[in-house]
């Protein structure tokens, strides 16, 4: 997510890229002679750039390259920025060939629906995790402790039962209402959620003091920490991201796309405005592109919201774990409603009046929120790589790094909108569902009928005590 | 009283902790390489007992007093009890040269304290909230908008910290910075989640706090006595004065008392009952078949040497085996994993709060293990199991909103009109 190219020699980034200062990433472990013998094969097209998991070759190249051009350039005030970057053309249109692809895979996987979006979330945290469980390993000690990584994989298998289970167990349980013997296995295994989740991170935890080495429990004690920490945070927004889908695709697909398109808006803004830096952290941010991008953001919002909200694959909750189309009646956010145009303004537009949805005015805070507070996630990732002295978070994707790179605004942002959701668009239903579904599980014909007259009893007494 | 001691000198109370230390390893200097460690072949134990017994007897009489007054007063004792761990965690690992540079730093740990404090406590105690101002109906009304918004008010305050956590992020200090941010985070989770399960456990009846917590004090008491004893093998490098003879002979004596403590407990109403609101007045209720005493017929073959034909035992107790036994096997790998970390950290004790113990901390560790196991064995065994029409009444007044039980009310009636029509 930020912008390319530093031109100024004496910057820190092109100083750092100078020594050998990134433990972590490909690029510096290899040898000189190697290097040397990867950049005599430049490629000439952007399609050279493919992606293997062990290709450090175009990282290096692209940092060559951008190395030698700074000595022929003018090297003015404004030099470190994208401005005057004759290498940004390249660097961005190896960035779009990237971004359209996996703006066409986004797109092809929202079209097939709820649950394979479910599923490449649960990809992309697979892959978030890993980048962040290898970050800030030490080969060394790994030697000594074997099986030490499996037990992270064991506390992420965990906590990925324990969150699902949590979020997904009304569709689950509505998915196999059908069968009575599968019916009663799963609400088996629902009841008994919490504890299963529990002895699994018990034995970890056990498994984890049992293992600890003389002399090795500074290390240990750190990446148990580490690993907490990479957990709860991949989880939790992973966790509402799926919370929101279920919810209905638009609420998963509107902040998602409002982050993308501020992104996008703010390089391009920087691209041709900017001139003024925005914070220390990111030098290569400016007050113009985040101004600008703001403001087109919420425009978009507005709009978007607009498009988005027509479709009833996108506004209908999915009540269960199935995979065909969905009839529902959107609710109240969703029915359109007519303004008529200003009298200024109708003579020059062919309508009279215009429709606005209800959902476009909560559009509007989203879009405040992720032009405003979302980059701080992204300001925050910066920070953190500063302070580790990483470059990139892994090299998945070429141009723009590792797929923690790519989310750091949105695991912000997706925990705002599901906060939102629950705060300000109200849904009363759930826990007097739960309820209900627990009095006909377990109690009765008779003792239901108690339970009414009795709480019949009890309402009726707090309405005369004056409600 | 020991809060004088430590009040107003600390200095004193450290030097108390060196002089031990130091007669400690004098004598050990003297005696046997092999079993030198162990607390059998200390000469010097029996002053340190002395001082251990007696903060011991103080602590205890304090909780019993507290206990004594009730469901708030517990809570807030917990709530102390948190604030005080969370500062001795906050100072375990702050390097004064750093914060020295770092204005405002510590206060922003406060602040997410504070924003963890009314989030855990807000989602637990909200709805006992609620039914303690129901008749005042501004009052009321007040709670209830602030609890449905309470979510967004807890996140708006996270998200001002971490703004401010990226905006006063200093050249040179990035990775001290970010340290002590996870850090926080981390400690905050670790004291949050065991006291917030500990006030649910509170509410849910002064029982299922009373009993978690005594059996690992009488888990650590008699292990120390065991060892005291008996010991001479050690049990694990991590702890080397932990035996296995006092492993045991606790395991054993934590089960029988948990069988017995359970059934004198569950024998008062005020341990017993649940507590729907935040009153502090005494309570009334009809304590479900869990605490309804059940005889058995003693087999003819014990019965001719007790006076007594049968015994009555409480359901309850059975569950309370659960819990011994969680409490002597599991809970001490609380203890080991505090002792791991102090020796990772190269750190003595969390803090010298109490003499002869350590820090808060160090007493709190297998406490902690034992808060989230009790709340989530309550939740998953014992809630389902005394299911009945007036549990689920309580439910339901205790956990919707009155407009929620009059759409619950609704619907009911709908789905046995539904099934007398069907049937």
């Amino acid at each position: 997510m930020a912008m390319e190219k530093d031109l100024n020699p004496n910057s820190p980034r092109i100083r750092k890229l100078k020594d050998n200062s990134y433990p972590n990433t490909p690029t510096s472990r290899m040898s000189n002679n190697q290097r040397d013998n990867h950049y005599h094969n430049v490629p000439n097209s952007p399609r050279d750039y493919n992606y293997t998991p062990s290709s450090p070759t175009a990282r290096i190249r692209h940092r060559r390259r951008s190395n030698e051009i700074p000595a022929e350039v003018n090297r003015s005030n404004v030099s470190n920025l994208l401005l005057g970057d004759k290498n940004k053309y390249r660097s961005m249109w190896i960035r779009t060939c990237s971004s359209l692809w996996m703006l066409g895979g986004v797109v092809f996987i929202i079209y097939m629906g709820h649950l394979y979006i479910w599923a490449m979330v649960v990809v992309i945290q697979i892959f978030m995790t890993r980048e962040l469980f290898f970050l800030l390993r030490r080969a060394h000690e790994e030697r000594r402790l074997p099986g030490f990584r499996l037990l992270n994989w064991h506390f992420f298998f965990t906590a990925m039962l324990f969150v699902y289970g949590r979020i997904l167990q009304q569709q689950l349980v509505n998915t196999v209402s059908s069968d009575r013997f599968i019916y009663k296995l799963v609400s088996g295994l629902i009841k008994y959620q919490m504890v299963i989740c529990y002895f699994l991170y018990i034995a970890g935890f056990m498994w984890f003091i049992v293992t600890l080495k003389k002399k090795m429990y500074k290390y240990q004690f750190g990446q148990y920490a580490w690993t907490h920490m990479i957990l709860i945070i991949v989880f939790i927004q992973s966790s509402f991201t799926v919370a929101n889908i279920f919810e209905g695709i638009f609420w998963f697909l509107l902040p998602a796309a409002l982050i993308a398109m501020n992104d996008v808006a703010a390089y391009f803004f920087g691209f041709y405005f900017g001139k003024t830096p925005l914070i220390k952290l990111s030098p290569k941010k400016t007050w113009e592109g985040f101004i600008g991008a703001s403001v087109a953001t919420i425009i978009s919002a507005f709009f978007f919201a607009n498009v988005i909200g027509q479709f009833q694959w996108f506004t209908c909750p999915r009540k269960d774990l199935s995979t065909g189309w969905l009839h529902c009646d959107p609710g109240p956010l969703f029915r359109p409603e007519y303004y008529p145009l200003p009298s200024w303004i109708a003579p020059f537009s062919p309508w009279k009046e215009i429709s606005i949805l209800p959902v476009q005015w909560h559009a509007f805070s989203l879009g405040l929120f992720a032009s405003v507070i979302a980059p701080f996630g992204g300001f925050f990732a910066s920070g953190f790589k500063r302070a580790f002295k990483i470059k990139d978070f892994g090299d998945s994707i070429p141009g723009h790094g590792g797929f923690t790179d790519r989310m750091d605004c949105q695991m912000v942002m997706a925990v705002f909108a599901y906060i939102y959701i629950q705060s300000f668009i109200v849904h009363q239903d759930y826990s007097v569902e739960m309820i209900l579904d627990q009095i006909s599980r377990s109690l009765g014909h008779e003792e239901q009928k108690m339970l009414y007259v009795k709480l019949g009893d009890i309402l009726r007494h707090k309405l005369k005590a004056g409600f | 009283m020991q809060k004088e001691n430590t009040g107003d000198a600390a200095t004193s109370a450290r030097t108390t902790r060196v002089r031990h230390r130091k007669r400690n390893s004098d004598v050990v200097a003297g005696a046997k390489p092999n079993g030198s460690h162990l607390l059998v072949n200390n000469r010097s134990k029996y002053k340190s007992f002395l001082v251990r017994a007696y903060s011991t007897i103080w602590m205890i009489g304090g909780f019993a007093l507290i206990v004594y007054l009730g469901h708030l007063y517990i809570t807030a004792m917990v709530v102390v009890i948190q604030i005080f761990m969370a500062r001795e965690l906050f100072n375990l690992l702050r390097k004064t040269h750093e914060d020295k540079q770092l204005p405002g730093f510590r206060l922003l740990n406060w602040h997410f304290f504070f924003t963890a404090m009314l989030f855990v406590y807000g989602r637990i105690l909200s709805q006992r909230l609620v039914n303690t101002v129901t008749p005042d109906k501004v009052l009321y009304r007040l709670v209830t908008n602030l609890i449905k918004y309470h979510m967004a008010i807890c996140y708006s305050l996270y998200i001002s910290g971490f703004v401010w956590f990226i905006l006063t992020l200093k050249k040179k200090m990035y990775k001290y910075q970010f340290s002590q941010y996870a850090w926080t985070h981390m400690i905050l989770i670790v004291v949050f989640t065991q006291s917030s399960f500990t006030v649910a456990n509170i509410f849910e009846g002064i029982f299922w706090f009373l009993l978690p917590a005594s059996l690992i004090v009488i888990n650590d008491i008699f292990a120390y006595i065991c060892g005291f004893f008996f010991g001479r093998t050690p049990l694990i490098k991590l702890s080397p004065k932990k035996t296995w003879e006092g492993f045991i002979g606790a395991s054993i004596t934590t089960m029988i008392s948990a069988f017995l403590l359970a059934n004198v407990m569950g024998r008062f109403l005020w341990l017993t009952c649940p507590r729907e609101d935040l009153s502090t007045g005494w309570l009334h209720c009809d304590p479900g078949p869990l605490f309804k005493q059940e005889t058995h017929a003693i087999p003819g073959w014990i019965s001719d040497w007790f006076p007594w034909k049968e015994i009555s035992i409480l359901p309850v107790q059975w569950h309370a085996l659960c819990l011994g036994l969680f409490a002597s096997i599991i809970a001490p790998f609380g203890g080991f994993f505090a002792s791991g970390f102090k020796r990772a950290f190269k750190v003595k004790d969390f803090g010298d709060s109490i003499p002869g113990h350590g820090g808060i901390t160090d007493r709190m560790d297998c406490q902690m293990v034992m808060a989230v196991f009790a709340y989530i064995y309550h939740q998953s065994f014992v809630v389902p199991q005394s299911l009945s029409v007036d549990k689920l009444l309580d439910q339901i007044i205790t956990s919707l909103t009155l407009e929620e039980q009059q759409a619950l009310f609704m619907k009911l009636g709908q789905m046995l009109q539904e099934k007398v029509i069907g049937s």
